[in-house]
């Protein structure tokens, strides 16, 4: 209980003092996690629609592929991303290891199956509802996959703050590609771990208290500009 | 002057569903002109029929055809659905997007759909979301959608069940006006007094079969054999 109470005097004086630290690596964390989700969603929402629309052969192993792909572990995925570009795996020569691009690329193998899977659920209800009308308006595949993103966007902002949900409290993967390395690519998550390491459980507890503040500041924030409740009715 | 789609002929075309046998076979034409009524039970297939004239389904059996291309026919009709569905968009959105689908400038669009929501009464309801609209408002929304890009058939699916005398009255105004400015009418209708002031042809469905067809002014009445007659009478057939 001590701890707990530790842990937010420690969060308060954190955010208090804007401490030089604490600032840059949340705005490393809120950097890689929201270019990773941002990417995600670039791939992943057009895929869900596109599942959603079109009928092919082994569409049904996609899907389920897809959704155990949900599951994927963030360590697995650090490693192979690791091993891809190390200097002797085939991306070597960019030299990306250890850095936030690294630490994006792990981010956005992890988020995309999550953000395709929940688009793919939310846009297969509204094609349900759009089915009659786009076929009889004569569209093509690719304006009905544009119509289905463009009408369901408000549904699938829940797919773009589950995957940045994911990506902001995600430690595994980033941990083995970005190094955890101070003014480089430590980002909340990871100096959790290195303190809890060390023994600062105050200090660990205080940048959770922040890690799950942001988290929750960033929900609200993007809830407000896409005016989900005052827009109710779609 | 581009040639009309028309006229429609189905040669003995049938829907199937499930193996079971919807509609058909029908041999029917649908002429140049007029207003096309498709009455029945329910059950009887009228839904069915106008989805497969349209092309919402496919001929399991037998032939539709069109005086053109079937591709350039589907790009020329419209249908309107017994429950209208609605855009996630407002008002003037769900109006312009057939016109923005088929690569009308977004501005153009625009001001067409203006044009028909206020053709449709709809005119102080541009910006309002179309799922907060009632139910005659909803159903001018569609037809406004339908009729935006002026096709040569309009296929409509009881488009007034439900709806108060009022907004009937308000939605056969909007059909009158786009028969009389050439789109051709075919209707699925439950309300024998709509049929008796719309019909120029009349089909009366029965088991998926078009059982019997009359035509010309005063159609209804000429419906003579006796399970037609019977239904206009509003005894119960099967």
């Amino acid at each position: 209980m001590n701890e707990i109470l530790e842990g937010l005097i420690a969060a308060a004086r954190l955010v208090a003092t804007l401490d030089r630290d604490l600032t840059e690596i949340a705005a490393r964390s809120l950097q890689v996690s929201v270019t990773a989700v941002v990417i995600a969603s670039a791939l992943g929402m057009p895929l869900g629609a596109w599942l959603a629309v079109n009928r092919f052969r082994w569409r049904r192993h996609v899907i389920a592929v897809m959704n155990a792909l949900m599951g994927l572990p963030p360590v697995v995925v650090g490693l192979v991303v690791y091993l891809l570009l190390s200097r002797s795996g085939p991306f070597g020569v960019f030299g990306l290891l250890f850095t936030p691009t690294a630490m994006i690329v792990a981010q956005v193998i992890v988020v995309t199956p999550l953000v395709a899977s929940i688009a793919h659920q939310a846009i297969r209800e509204l094609w349900a509802d759009y089915h009659d009308l786009l076929i009889s308006i004569h569209t093509t595949k690719s304006q009905r996959v544009r119509a289905l993103l463009w009408d369901g966007r408000r549904t699938l902002l829940t797919a773009a703050l589950a995957g940045f949900g994911r990506a902001i409290g995600e430690v595994g993967a980033i941990m083995i590609v970005g190094g955890n390395i101070d003014h480089a690519t430590r980002v909340l998550t990871t100096a959790i771990a290195l303190e809890t390491e060390k023994g600062n459980l105050a200090l660990a507890l205080g940048l959770g208290f922040v890690l799950i503040a942001l988290a929750i500041a960033v929900n609200i924030l993007i809830h407000t500009l896409s005016r989900t409740e005052r827009a109710s009715q779609w | 002057m581009v040639g009309s789609i028309l006229p429609l002929r189905l040669e003995a075309a049938a829907v199937r569903r499930g193996g079971n046998r919807l509609v058909g076979p029908v041999d029917l034409e649908i002429a140049a002109e007029g207003v096309t009524i498709v009455i029945g039970p329910n059950g009887s297939g009228k839904t069915s029929l106008l989805r497969l004239m349209h092309g919402l389904e496919r001929a399991a059996e037998g032939r539709v055809r069109w005086a053109v291309p079937e591709a350039e026919a589907r790009t020329r009709q419209a249908y309107v659905f017994q429950n209208p569905i609605l855009m996630r968009r407002h008002v003037l959105g769900n109006i312009a997007y057939p016109l923005l689908v088929h690569g009308v400038h977004r501005a153009e669009a625009r001001r067409r759909a203006a044009d028909w929501a206020v053709k449709v009464g709809l005119g102080e309801a541009l910006e309002r979301q179309a799922s907060s609209l009632s139910g005659g408002e909803r159903q001018k929304l569609a037809l406004a959608r339908a009729l935006i890009r002026q096709p040569d058939i309009l296929f409509l699916d009881e488009p007034c069940a439900n709806l108060d005398g009022r907004a009937t009255r308000e939605i056969e105004a909007i059909l009158v006006a786009a028969r009389d400015a050439g789109t051709r009418i075919v209707m699925a209708t439950h309300d024998m007094g709509q049929a008796r002031r719309l019909a120029t042809e009349v089909f009366f469905l029965l088991q998926g079969q078009v059982h019997e067809a009359a035509s010309g002014h005063g159609s209804l009445g000429r419906l003579a054999t006796p399970e037609a007659r019977a239904f206009l009478k509003g005894d119960i057939v099967e």
